[in-house]
């Protein structure tokens, strides 16, 4: 190997330094959060004790965090779910030119770039205005998709234009039905990268925050929970609490890339050449 | 097999369609609708009238929000570009095995996934008048007084919008500099470009896609933000995005409908500039 240059480590410093800054707060708060019972929201720590994350199991002294938790959890499958079915169909769509495909495209982005709270807005004045209660479940969900749908588009762009369409066209000349193509050919060659759009689907809407503001109703996210809990908790526990959400957070990430790890894996060692275009 | 691929092609797209069309484009009709209606203290009734714009206009103070939401985007789109740009450069360039250049890549993408709010509030032990990056100058001797500038501030805004969105920066610069040929920039070396010569005329004019998608997120983000603002200045700094969630606060619906009309379109016309320069859907 030839020797690296001097800005190599130059650069390698600066990288450290980058993850230092991304990383270090949140492991911050993670050591603060094992402050001791008298201990405040900085350092020093006085003592360490897991005070903070047993004040968090009871409810009078937090609010409803662990009803929060299981909305958000059971928005964050649905809304999973959904980007994933929606994307793909929407994926294969676009593969051809179809009438309105660059209006539908031009949408995607417009609901990408549009300022979240404008989403919060208009939904909230609609079943306002239409008499409609809103709920985590409905006005919430829906406004959620407006922010996962364009990532899971712009994952499934990527993923087509790397895909090898050879493997489509002898599926066809064996006799397959379009359907037939789909189900056996193209889906299970572009399985990994739904993993990926399954991912940003359930943390984007696990960890969404503006577009749910004016549309969860009665029934707060996790997100706006934990914001409610800026504004008058003036204690550790909210260090626990970021704490735990972001270990169940690197939890679900790690859950996701093993199973893409596990998937590549198990190609490899059945000897298929399958899955080598994407 | 007989149906024509439009109308195939309109069967698949028709849940993105539906879904859009009813959370993003009625939404934005309404919120259009409602900023030509009057409000009351208590309730908002129908009416076309301009007071809503007129009043907007007319504000001084809300022309320096306008001013100061540029500013924020512009601060932070220099700082997300010079240190997402060379962290890109260095896992493109600089990392030798793919297998390392996916993991560092992982590494920096993974706080994307985490919560927003968790990682703004996480500033505060470090930034607060007795905070770690206080405490730590004392000691050095650097300062006497504990800065008060370090949080609820400008600055404090502008290292959160940094701290969040420089990852939007640095995935689509990567992933521009992964598809540049190797061997164009062999062939400069070869010609005697220095490393420096050959970053400057050959990697940034082939990695301009990628730094118009990043630019694209961080300036729709940060110019669409309320949340951060609010959050990081301690409520004593706007922007527009405030503004609009200050007005709905007072249930001021068609005040906040109007900002967010000016609001849309400022973003839209930025964007439609910055489209001109990128071909996105080539770029993925």
């Amino acid at each position: 190997m030839e020797k690296r240059p001097v800005s190599f480590y130059v650069l390698a410093a600066f990288f450290g330094l980058f993850v230092l800054f991304l990383y270090g707060p949140t492991l911050t708060i993670g050591i603060l959060s094992f402050q001791g019972p008298t201990g405040g929201l900085t350092f020093p720590m006085r003592g360490v004790s897991l005070h903070w994350f047993r004040e968090l199991f009871e409810q009078q002294a937090v609010g409803d965090i662990w009803g929060a938790f299981r909305r958000s959890f059971a928005l964050g499958l649905m809304v999973m779910v959904t980007t994933v079915v929606v994307s793909v169909m929407s994926g294969l769509a676009f593969r051809k030119r179809f009438k309105g495909s660059a209006v539908l495209f031009y949408m995607a982005i417009t609901s990408l770039v549009i300022p979240s709270i404008l989403i919060s807005l208009g939904v909230g004045l609609i079943f306002n205005q239409l008499g409609l209660k809103i709920h985590w479940a409905t006005s919430g969900f829906g406004s959620q998709l407006t922010w996962t749908l364009p990532f899971g588009l712009l994952i499934m762009f990527a993923v087509f234009n790397r895909f090898d369409k050879s493997y489509e066209e002898a599926a066809r000349d064996q006799g397959a039905t379009q359907w037939q193509t789909i189900r056996h050919v193209v889906l299970p060659i572009i399985a990994p990268s739904l993993i990926g759009v399954a991912l940003f689907g359930f943390t984007l809407s696990y960890d969404e925050f503006a577009r749910t503001l004016l549309t969860s109703g009665s029934y707060n996210t996790l997100p706006l929970e934990v914001f409610g809990m800026t504004t008058n908790v003036t204690t550790p526990v909210i260090y626990a609490l970021g704490t735990l959400t972001t270990l169940f957070s690197f939890g679900i990430i790690a859950v996701f890339l093993l199973s893409v790890r596990i998937m590549s894996k198990r190609r490899a060692k059945m000897g298929s050449d399958v899955g080598k275009a994407v | 097999m007989a149906m024509s691929r439009h109308v195939t092609g309109w069967l698949q797209a028709l849940p993105l369609t539906v879904v859009l069309g009813a959370f993003l484009i009625a939404p934005i009709i309404m919120i259009v609708v409602v900023s030509f209606w009057g409000a009351t203290e208590f309730s908002i009734y129908p009416a076309f009238q301009f007071d809503n714009y007129s009043y907007l206009f007319g504000s001084a103070v809300v022309w320096k929000v306008f001013f100061a939401t540029f500013k924020y985007a512009f601060i932070t789109w220099v700082f997300t570009l010079a240190i997402g740009f060379t962290v890109a450069y260095f896992l493109a360039f600089h990392v030798r095995t793919q297998a390392m250049q996916i993991a560092l890549f992982l590494l920096c993408t993974i706080p994307f996934w985490t919560s927003n709010i968790i990682r703004m509030i996480s500033w505060i032990p470090f930034l607060g008048r007795n905070g770690i990056a206080n405490s730590t100058l004392i000691s050095w001797g650097v300062i006497d007084e504990p800065l008060e500038w370090l949080l609820y501030s400008d600055f404090s805004v502008i290292l959160a919008f940094v701290h969040l969105y420089t990852l939007f920066m640095v995935v689509p610069i990567f992933n521009t500099m992964m598809r540049i040929d190797r061997s164009l920039i062999e062939a400069a070396v070869d010609n005697g470009a220095s490393a420096m010569q050959t970053l400057r005329h050959v990697i940034l004019p082939l990695t301009k896609p990628g730094i118009m998608i990043g630019t694209i997120f961080v300036v729709t983000l940060v110019m669409g933000d309320f949340i951060t603002v609010r959050f990081m200045s301690g409520s004593q700094k706007a922007n527009v995005g405030r503004l609009i969630s200050n007005d709905i606060s007072l249930l001021q619906y068609p005040s906040a409908a109007a900002t967010s009309v000016v609001l849309l379109i400022t973003v839209l016309i930025v964007i439609g500039i910055l489209l001109r320069f990128v071909n996105i859907r080539k770029e993925l």
